[in-house]
């Protein structure tokens, strides 16, 4: 199924859930934030979102340093 | 008609001139300052002109003080500035550099929150001095900011950022600088902030380490209310530390970015 990821379309295995997503990406889910169709979504439920066709989802992803 | 002398409204007769209004109300002034800009030719003074006479190196008294030292303040801008809160999470390398800027910039009030204390090895890029080493942060930032601009009104709060923390220690602020060093710290913030305080943006930096070339630093809008300044990737780790000159473009990048958002434009 498709989803938009960052403004790019993506194809991704059905019902594959944030946590999922992240892992896939080698996104370390301690240094992201994300947004689930402009909701932000805490970490707390990665696990159990489960993405759906035509989700747009957004990963900020952070280095340290400041 | 009426203009501003030294921020003071006073009646004037049309078609007086700079010069004339000089010699009239400070003979001895050599900086004359109109509308947020040193004037070197003589002109008419306009209605609601804002004039500022100044004499070189004389110290002012207090009470004329604030008048003399929005001069350069571009008339509208600061009124909207000075009437602002922004808040700074962090004051190390990025939120130092913030402070610095939007306090000599004249926005009304600055909330400081950090938990850590001055350290030597700070001093490469923070904006402290070897004299306030073992100081809190946050305290010293408010005396260093004192001496700068007295007229900014400074809250500071010498605790480690959690999520429980975060509604009672930013719910006044009318935009957010995320100025935190951890990832890990950056993305709980974000993460916290943006779901409580829908409504006020964020301004975050990530990827600001080393000394690659500047105009790789960018700001971006990511999400609705969260905009992001660095090059995204560069993190500080062995080998590539973080440096005065490039975490000061990435968190001037970010002063900017928050003055544009507190008077309605878009910061990228």
């Amino acid at each position: 199924m498709q989803i938009v990821l960052n403004g790019q379309s993506k194809e991704i295995a059905e019902a594959l859930t944030l946590e999922g997503l992240l892992k896939s990406l080698e996104l370390e889910t301690a240094h992201v934030a994300v947004e689930l169709n402009k909701e932000i979504v805490t970490k707390t439920t990665f696990s159990s979102t489960s993405l759906k066709t035509g989700d747009e989802v957004e990963v900020v992803h952070f280095v340290g340093g400041g | 008609m009426i203009i501003f002398l030294n921020e003071k409204p006073i009646a004037i007769d049309d078609k007086l001139t700079l010069f004339q209004l000089r010699d009239r109300f400070k003979p001895t002034a050599d900086i004359l300052v109109r509308n947020g800009f040193p004037a070197s030719n003589d002109v008419v003074v306009e209605e609601a002109d804002h004039i500022t006479l100044i004499r070189r190196g004389e110290k002012p008294p207090a009470e004329e003080l604030e008048a003399l030292m929005i001069a350069r303040h571009t008339p509208g801008v600061h009124k909207k500035l000075k009437a602002s809160c922004v808040g700074i999470a962090g004051v190390g390398g990025l939120g130092s550099a913030i402070a610095v800027a939007l306090g000599r910039i004249g926005v009304g009030r600055l909330i400081l929150v950090d938990y850590d204390v001055v350290e030597p090895s700070n001093l490469n890029r923070q904006q402290f001095f070897i004299d306030q080493i073992g100081e809190p942060k946050t305290e010293a930032m408010k005396a260093n900011l004192k001496r700068i601009n007295p007229f900014v009104e400074v809250e500071s709060h010498q605790v480690f950022v959690t999520p429980e923390n975060i509604p009672d220690l930013f719910d006044q602020a009318d935009v957010l600088a995320e100025a935190f060093d951890g990832a890990d710290q950056k993305a709980m913030l974000i993460e916290e902030f943006l779901s409580r305080f829908p409504k006020i943006p964020l301004v975050a930096a990530s990827g600001i380490a080393g000394y690659a070339p500047s105009n790789t630093i960018t700001t971006r809008h990511a999400t609705k209310n969260l905009y992001l300044v660095g090059d995204g990737k560069t993190a500080a780790r062995p080998g590539e530390g973080l440096m005065a000159p490039r975490v000061g473009i990435a968190a001037h990048h970010q002063a900017n970015a928050i003055i544009r958002l507190l008077l309605g434009e878009k910061p990228e």
